[in-house]
């Protein structure tokens, strides 16, 4: 069993010029902040690690930080420019019982976080939510679809994102009630 | 010179008894072998995530009922704790100690109705039937405690709604007396009748390491033989207080981790279930339920991922806080989503008629998978 400060300074050594962060001050649980490129590599690590053994994947969820610029456009709604969007998963070891989160930031106008549904396909519909939610792009992710939203929803349509706006329209029908 | 021969893509759902609700699976098919699953969700789809950025803490709670719709105390039981740990309150002894029992009779209810419709898919009325009406008895439980048969909104963050009605103690006692002999009754009836397991065993079998590879949990990774319960293994509230066993699949009648063996890890379940419930009701202390209530519910600043051990596996909440009244954000983490992820994998090379007995056995409640 490890702490998150040892799998912190573990992935530090052994991914050298790779941007690491901790973040201990959280009350309840530490984050590990890492590259989103380099996201896939460093979870295959975790995952084959002799040390760290995270064989399962409890969670993975999209999160809009809304640290950008709030701007209000021509018909007076905010939207938000610049900041990112994050990942954040959370890993759990079955064999060695301890847990960490990591967490992943890609900047909002182009949020492509590499995918890791082949290190565990449970990330799989974890990502398409994510990517159907918040509109986080999952690089070589095998069938990056909406999940939950209709297939035909507009591109670009993300709903948890803080700015978003519900459309006017849906296929012809009207859509505030 | 062979016959031409092309695969069939057939739609079973959206509206169809036997996918418990509205999911469809557009299933390929060479003859009657299944060759591909593809499950397409969000029917139900209400961006729950979405609502709770809107509200209060505690205006989230009513929609977490929403969610897995047979097994609403313990989503509410989740999302309370979660918030306590983000706030740092403990609760009163007595509270605790409600919270488990009704989660446990929240676990045999959600049981009996995955059991009977399992039955129920593969032809067998009566066992549905008997299920039901053993389950009323537990809904009369919870409609005397908060006034609600299915959606409580019982639990709150620091206390519950309402104290335990007068006779609930005694009422519950009685179930338990009443319910230990029917469970041998469905073991007669349906457990071990040839045709269910005909229908069941070696069918739709789950390795574990696949199973763990795809984040399943509750019953289902149980029953591929993997011991492993979050009320044991990552445990909350006062499970450590109390002796139970995990069930695990063994293949009694076929192979580790197939229909048969989730089935039966559900029945064991209910037992153990029981074992909890007794020693609960045997310890409730006295006292006020909602001395500690908070006046205000404003965690700081920070992030939290509590799970437990719903009925039908881990059910997680993440929160992120920015330190106001509304949560940053809310996300679920399903086990029917996860769960219902791994359907590609079981049911290929099976003939069509054993997808239906594959899918009951996963145990799903579309309401949470679409949330």
């Amino acid at each position: 069993m490890k702490k998150a400060e040892e799998i912190f300074e573990l992935i530090k050594s052994s991914f050298p010029g790779v941007t690491v962060e901790l973040s201990a001050d959280m009350p309840t649980e530490p984050i590990i902040s890492v590259d989103p490129l380099k996201v896939h590599e460093i979870c295959k690590f975790l995952r084959d690690n002799e040390d760290c053994k995270f064989d399962s994947l409890m969670n993975l969820s999209g999160v809009d930080d809304a640290n950008g610029e709030k701007i209000k456009d021509e018909d007076d709604s905010e939207i938000i420019k610049g900041g990112t969007l994050s990942v954040y998963y959370h890993l759990h070891s079955m064999s060695l019982n301890h847990k960490i989160t990591l967490r992943a930031s890609a900047p909002r106008e182009n949020p492509e976080v590499e995918s890791v549904d082949n290190v565990w396909k449970a990330a799989d519909w974890h990502e398409r939510e994510a990517y159907d939610m918040c509109g986080i792009k999952f690089l070589n992710h095998y069938d990056l679809r909406r999940i939950l939203m209709p297939y035909d929803w507009e591109d670009g349509s993300y709903p948890l994102r803080k700015d978003y706006k519900n459309p006017e329209f849906y296929n012809g029908m009207k859509v505030p009630y | 010179m062979a016959l031409r021969t092309e695969e069939l893509i057939l739609n079973v759902g959206p509206q169809h008894p036997s996918t418990h609700g509205v999911l469809r699976l557009e299933v390929e098919l060479e003859g009657e072998l299944v060759v591909k699953v593809k499950p397409h969700i969000g029917y139900l789809h209400r961006c729950f995530e979405k609502h709770a950025e809107a509200m209060t803490y505690p205006q989230v709670i009513p929609y977490t009922d929403r969610m897995d719709y047979l097994a609403s105390m313990y989503n509410n039981f989740g999302y309370v704790i979660a918030v306590e740990k983000l706030m740092g309150i403990e609760v009163p002894e007595r509270v605790e100690y409600i919270r488990v029992i009704m989660g446990e009779l929240q676990r045999i209810a959600s049981h009996m109705v995955a059991l009977g419709t399992y039955g129920l898919d593969l032809g067998a009325f009566t066992p549905f039937l008997y299920l039901f009406r053993d389950r009323e008895k537990i809904l009369t439980m919870f409609e005397m405690t908060c006034g609600a048969r299915l959606l409580y909104n019982y639990m709150w963050v620091g206390g519950l709604s309402h104290d335990l009605h007068p006779d609930f103690v005694r009422l519950a006692r009685e179930f338990i007396q009443y319910f230990r002999p029917n469970i041998v009754e469905l073991n007669n009836l349906l457990t071990y009748n040839k045709i269910f397991i005909e229908r069941t065993a070696h069918i739709g079998i789950l390795p574990a390491d696949t199973a763990i590879n795809y984040g399943i949990t509750g019953p289902m990774l149980r029953a591929s033989g993997v011991n492993w319960d979050l009320r044991k293994n990552d445990t909350y509230s006062i499970y450590n207080r109390f002796d139970f066993d995990i069930p695990v699949g063994q293949g009694h009648v076929g192979t580790v981790g197939d229909c048969w063996d989730r089935y039966y890890v559900r029945v064991l379940e209910m037992e153990q279930s029981m074992r909890i419930l007794e020693q609960a009701l045997d310890q409730l202390p006295e006292g006020d339920i909602n001395s500690d209530l908070p006046k205000r519910i404003k965690p700081p600043v920070g992030t939290v991922y509590q799970r437990v051990e719903n009925p039908k596996g881990e059910l997680g909440y993440f929160i992120i806080s920015d330190g106001s009244l509304n949560p940053f954000r809310v996300k679920v983490r399903g086990p029917s989503f996860v769960n219902l992820s791994v359907i590609n994998e079981l049911s290929r090379g099976h003939l069509i008629a054993d997808l239906i007995a594959i899918l009951g056995s996963i145990d799903i409640v579309l309401g949470e998978i679409d949330r």
